[in-house]
């Protein structure tokens, strides 16, 4: 018996026969991993040489090896999780001296992006927001779609749209603009979180425009042709067709990673236009000096934000911007949050304890959004 | 006899309205005022169905929309007093966050000698209930200045429309009002000064509707996406009725397992009745004497209570 096991369950556990159904049971009655206050313990049975935790919490080696059980096929890792922590992993397992990653066999708890599917565990205290989950009685939306000519890219683009419940033609409506808003919808449950927060009176109605790029790499970081398509194309044209408010504070953009440096790039060519910026997790790379150390897709992102900082104007009234503290980015959103407020914009920084992911950016967007466009809540009793 | 006064929980979900026009034999014709919806005024095909009868909506949202269009004067003079309004909201909520924050504290501190904490807790809420007088007095000269200076009564545009919705009124049997913006439908009512009107027949009223026709109007939600969630005071009513302050929907928008949120709420209020109009309760107001239907709560220094028979006038 390991004397290092914290948890009691895992020790309880290793004290009776162990076999696969067994463990299952174990995991279904205790939920896998387990979590008790600061602590989270992973498990793994099966037959292995070595079994790794791969994880995306930056700052904390990135490759964990799991200790086994001596003479069992039980494997366990303790890890330091504060609360209300939200992690993502995957469990390596190497057999025959290969690498072999995969979902937790013992955790139900899935979280999907566009590259598949990762394990979720959740620390003490953290719960997923019912806003992020259907509601009954939620009056819904509807999703639509849009094919608008780009002068700017050559060719069309399909938008599609988001209609808040209820729409109307003669109301009168603030506009979003969704960077990456396929999967907003499919990874985030924007769809959702918008018929939630609206039908609760958090945000006005509002219409979506969730744009997707062709070539994201090359759009996103500091494409003027990606800046001129939104501004002078798809806003012109949506403002035609549907009864938007033409006016900057009801104009918000919206984007996470690359989108987030796409959305500032955007507002940074056309300052004024975009009211609100809601900036999620923003790969806002820079240098003081010298070449950057990220990858090269970053090349772009470093000259934009460079001269962003060097001449940077006032793009935007108003932005919210998030960033989880187990991501690598979280130390220039730090850093930009407060230039954005030297530059005159009022300016609402968050930090999760979470990843680069899209259920971090759901989390937040309850706050972002009733922050850039406050609802009737206040004022209503329906 | 129908109670000249009948407040409704919310309807979206479990509509009572129909109960109440079976209850007392009501035939209609009935006047529906649905301003607090705004543009959505109209859309009141569910309500017309909820109460049957033959039914008109006063449609004064729009009709004070038209209003504007023909007296452009008296409507920027509106829009310039909604402006100091809501300027004088917002010094108003300066004031009170810090006063709130520091009754709140006073209440959940615990471990002090009672003799001791009992008078900083009274003289902390107080001073909250100074600031909802000032603000209240603050509200009501700002309104009585425009109303001295540009007499909407006398105006001829307006006088003209009210008249109308009088007899309107005069020819039904009762008077409807739903929920909604609050103050949309309070500005609405106060337009076309339909309180004398309204006091001679059976009002029946929810949500915003509710909190329009009584004495008082507080803002709240215990727990708001952003802001500290301190119930505000924002207006007289019509006072319709006397001594309840309704909370449409109080479970979901207060938190009324937290007793020191309650107690203070309750406390700070101390002078009506504050009453969690939830779903499917109702409340009936025959002066003098106010008469809860089963299940209504209202909010003790204690925490929430059912309604305390002892003091239904």
């Amino acid at each position: 018996m390991n004397q290092d096991v914290h948890d009691p369950r895992v020790r309880e556990l290793a004290a009776g026969p162990l076999s696969r159904e067994r463990v299952l049971g174990f995991a279904r009655e205790h939920g896998v991993p387990l979590v008790s206050d600061d602590r989270v313990t992973f498990i793994y049975y099966g037959s292995a040489e070595q079994v790794h935790l791969r994880h995306w919490i930056f700052g904390l080696p990135g490759h964990q090896p799991f200790d086994r059980i001596a003479d069992t096929d039980l494997w366990y890792r303790e890890v330091e999780l504060p609360e209300n922590s939200r992690v993502e992993y995957k469990i390596e397992v190497v057999k025959d001296g290969r690498g072999h990653w995969m979902l937790d066999p013992l955790n139900p708890r899935r979280a999907h992006d566009p590259f598949g599917a990762n394990s979720v565990c959740h620390g003490v205290g953290y719960q997923r927001p019912d806003w992020t989950l259907p509601q009954e009685g939620t009056r819904e939306g509807t999703l639509d779609a849009i094919r608008i000519k780009s002068h700017a890219f050559g060719g069309e683009r399909l938008v599609p749209l988001y209609l808040p419940a209820r729409y109307r033609k003669s109301g009168r409506y603030p506009l979003l603009v969704v960077h990456d808003g396929s999967d907003y919808v499919d990874y985030a449950n924007l769809k959702v979180v918008l018929d939630n927060l609206i039908d609760r009176l958090e945000i006005p109605p509002l219409i979506a425009a969730l744009s997707n790029p062709e070539d994201r790499l090359v759009e996103y970081p500091g494409d003027p042709r990606h800046a001129r398509h939104l501004t002078e194309e798809l806003v012109p044209h949506l403002e035609a067709k549907l009864p938007i408010i033409r006016r900057p504070d009801a104009r918000g953009i919206v984007g996470a990673s690359f989108g987030a440096v796409a959305s500032l790039y955007t507002a940074w060519r056309y300052p004024g236009f975009y009211g609100r910026m809601l900036l999620q997790s923003g790969s806002f790379a820079f240098t003081d000096i010298g070449p950057h150390h990220r990858s090269r897709e970053f090349d772009p992102v470093v000259s934009f934000i460079n001269a962003f900082r060097a001449k940077p104007g006032r793009p935007s009234e108003r932005a919210f911007v998030s960033c989880g503290t187990y991501e690598s980015l979280i130390y220039e959103n730090r850093s930009m949050a407060p230039f954005f407020q030297r530059i005159g914009l009022e300016v609402r920084f968050v930090e999760a304890r979470d990843g680069h992911n899209w259920e971090n950016w759901r989390d937040r967007l309850r706050e972002g959004l009733s922050w850039l466009f406050p609802g009737p809540l206040w004022m209503t009793y329906e | 006899m129908t109670p000249r006064v009948i407040l409704l929980g919310p309807q979206r979900f479990t509509p009572t309205v129909g109960d109440v026009v079976s209850e007392f034999g009501l035939k209609g014709p009935f006047a529906l005022i649905t301003a607090g919806w705004q543009e959505r005024e109209g859309e009141d095909e569910e309500l017309r169905e909820a109460i049957g009868g033959e039914a008109v909506n006063l449609a004064i949202y729009d009709q004070a929309n038209a209003l504007y269009r023909e007296d452009k004067e008296l409507h920027l003079a509106i829009r310039a007093r909604q402006t100091q309004l809501r300027e004088l909201q917002d010094l108003y909520r300066m004031r009170l966050d810090h006063a709130m924050d520091a009754a709140y504290r006073l209440m959940r501190t615990e471990g002090k000698d009672e003799a001791l904490i009992g008078p900083e807790r009274e003289s902390a809420l107080e001073m909250v209930r100074s600031i909802d007088r000032h603000h209240l007095a603050r509200v009501g000269e700002i309104r009585a200045q425009h109303d001295t200076r540009y007499r909407p009564l006398s105006r001829e545009a307006l006088a003209r429309r009210r008249e109308a919705i009088a007899q309107r009124i005069h020819d039904t049997e009762a008077v409807f009002i739903a929920g909604g913006h609050v103050a949309v439908l309070l500005n609405r009512l106060r337009l076309f000064e339909l309180a004398p009107i309204l006091h001679h027949k059976p009002v029946i009223a929810w949500s915003a509707g509710a909190m329009a026709v009584s004495d008082r109007i507080v803002l709240f939600h215990d727990a708001p996406p952003q802001g500290r969630g301190h119930a505000e005071v924002l207006d007289r009513g019509l006072a319709l009725c006397n001594g309840v302050l309704p909370l449409p929907h109080a479970s979901h928008r207060l938190a009324l397992d937290d007793d020191t949120r309650v107690g203070l709420f309750a406390r700070r209020f101390f002078e009506l009745r504050s009453v969690a109009l939830d779903p499917e309760v109702r409340v009936d107001w025959t002066p003098p004497r106010w008469a809860p239907g089963p299940g209504v709560r209202q909010l003790t220094r204690d925490g929430i209570a059912p309604w305390d028979a002892e003091a239904t006038s």
